[in-house]
């Protein structure tokens, strides 16, 4: 008597390997992102939490990189992919260094090449899973754009990845105008990150600010922001209203 | 045609009977008929003297834009109103039923009605359904025991706050109330603020759009601002509209009949078929 089994095991290890070996879901996150151009190069904002699913599982990740000499480099999303991302541009930088002709990466080619990185690898179907954000200054000219992790690239005045999307967006839209000055736009992105602050479940009290201008990158000291809780309803919510819900929104 | 044999429902609450039929038609290939949604942002906030109430005026059926100029803030009582976002079936039929049921008990107590009356029994009606009548309301109003603002989410909680927002546009709308709202507001500020959040929904939120509508209710008073902005108005390319030139003349004002220059002839018999 022959009974035929299944032969699923041989099967399925080879293709569990093969699916393992591709990014499926994201684990380490950072979430948003705000960068604007002001009047002397590029500011960006980004707060320094690194959530594991729920969980704030890291409070001391730098999400805003200095690239060489001419640019910045911001991402949200899976924190290991975005040192892959250092990784390569490291070794793109070393390779153009080698050159020893006098010229470096600009802020417009680095763009160029995370593109093409990120639109090859989700061709692949194995994306990177970060949305990058690339600024900087070179001979004058400020540069802002961005890259998602499908490769969709584009620049702007001001760009916003994740929560900030949708939170902060509207608010760069209505105020942000050329040639603000650095308080200015300090004020700018402190607002977009304040309002993140509220309303964005992944996001912490732990912030930087990033530079970037002709004469090179100043990354701030990590601080946080004053928020106000003192609304006459948020000290007694259900005063006119027992049985609704008391914890605050 | 042969009877139904499905049973009324029992009083309150969905009958989920015909759910498998349902199921086993999709999978043959029919599709559901869609529901007119209200992809929105509609927004309150609580002033110095009172509540303001804001909504947009898109109603949306999928990508389509159904109606442009709707109306999302229904009235309640003479001194409450409500802003719905979700569908919009189901944010009338709701706010009509408790509306009318407000009405008979004023009749009843022959007091004003209180928010807190409304809010509880949409808050009841909604969590019976358990989520399935999908209405998002902002409810405001006016009364004896002073301003309140309320959100009623559709499986029926509620929350009291001092500024609020709903619908697909709430973020965009919150971000500005929360950049900007301070306690105390005068009313021209509160308007202007409600003005600015339903505008960044507006310009922000794919599925709202339109006009600004407004409400602004105080003790003793309330007044409805029907498109109290209409920042998107249909703009032609010359500023005349759309004229014609001048290419039809008159040539004759004789009229000669017909029948003066043609022969008619009579074929008996056969009538025109219809």
């Amino acid at each position: 008597m022959t009974f035929t089994v299944p032969i699923d095991n041989g099967d399925s290890v080879k293709i569990a390997e093969e699916e393992s070996q591709r990014t499926l879901y994201p684990y380490v996150t950072g979430t948003s992102i705000v960068a604007i151009k002001y009047k002397d190069g590029v500011l960006m904002a980004s707060d320094m939490g690194g959530s594991y699913g729920s969980t704030l599982r890291y409070k001391n990740i730098e999400r805003v990189k200095a690239i060489g000499k001419h640019s910045l480099l911001g991402a949200s999303g899976e924190i290991s992919d975005f040192q892959e991302i250092l990784r390569y541009l490291d070794e793109l930088t070393l390779n153009d260094n080698m050159w020893d002709d006098g010229n470096s990466l600009g802020p417009k080619e680095i763009h160029n090449y995370l593109t093409r990185v990120m639109y090859n690898r989700r061709n692949k179907f194995n994306p990177l899973w970060n949305t990058l954000v690339l600024g900087g200054v070179k001979n004058g000219k400020s540069y802002l754009g961005m890259v998602s992790m499908i490769g969709v690239s584009f620049e702007d005045d001001h760009v916003a990845t994740g929560f900030g999307n949708h939170l902060a967006r509207p608010i760069l839209r209505d105020e942000w105008h050329a040639d603000l000055s650095f308080e200015d736009g300090v004020k700018l992105l402190e607002k977009c990150m304040r309002v993140l602050l509220y309303r964005d479940r992944s996001a912490i009290n732990k912030l930087q600010i990033a530079k970037i201008t002709e004469e090179g990158v100043t990354v701030s000291q990590p601080y946080s922001l004053k928020t106000f809780w003192e609304f006459s309803s948020f000290h007694n919510p259900t005063a006119g209203a027992e049985g609704s819900c008391r914890m605050l929104s | 045609m042969t009877q139904s044999s499905v049973d009324l429902p029992p009083k309150g609450g969905f009958s989920f009977d015909l759910c498998k039929r349902n199921d086993m038609l999709t999978q043959k290939g029919l599709k559901a008929p869609s529901f007119l949604k209200t992809g929105t942002t509609i927004v309150g906030l609580i002033f110095k003297d009172g509540v303001i109430l804001g909504a947009d005026t898109r109603a949306t059926e999928g990508p389509i834009v159904a109606d442009k100029n709707c109306e999302k803030i229904h009235y309640m009582a003479p001194n409450i109103y409500c802003c719905g976002a979700g569908t919009a079936a189901d944010t009338e039929a709701v706010t009509d039923m408790v509306s009318s049921q407000l009405r008979l008990h004023r009749y009843q107590t022959g007091r004003d009605s209180r928010v807190i009356t409304a809010l509880t029994l949409l808050k009841k009606h909604l969590f019976s359904y358990q989520g399935h009548v999908s209405a998002a309301l902002v409810l405001g109003g006016v009364d004896i025991t002073g301003p309140h603002l309320h959100t009623i989410y559709p499986h029926g909680s509620t929350d009291t706050l001092p500024f609020a927002t709903m619908g697909s546009g709430s973020l965009a709308a919150m971000s500005v109330f929360e950049a900007k709202y301070k306690e105390g507001l005068t009313r021209d500020e509160g308007i202007k603020l409600v003005a600015e959040a339903i505008c960044s929904g507006i310009f922000n939120d794919l599925g709202s759009g339109s006009n600004v509508d407004i409400c602004v209710i105080t003790k003793g008073h309330k007044e409805y601002l029907r498109n109290y902005m209409e920042p998107n108005p249909r703009t032609y390319v010359s500023s005349k509209g759309y004229s014609f030139t001048k290419k039809t003349e008159v040539l004759l004002t004789k009229i000669t009949p017909l029948s003066e220059r043609v022969e008619i002839v009579e074929v008996a018999g056969e009538a025109m078929e219809e």
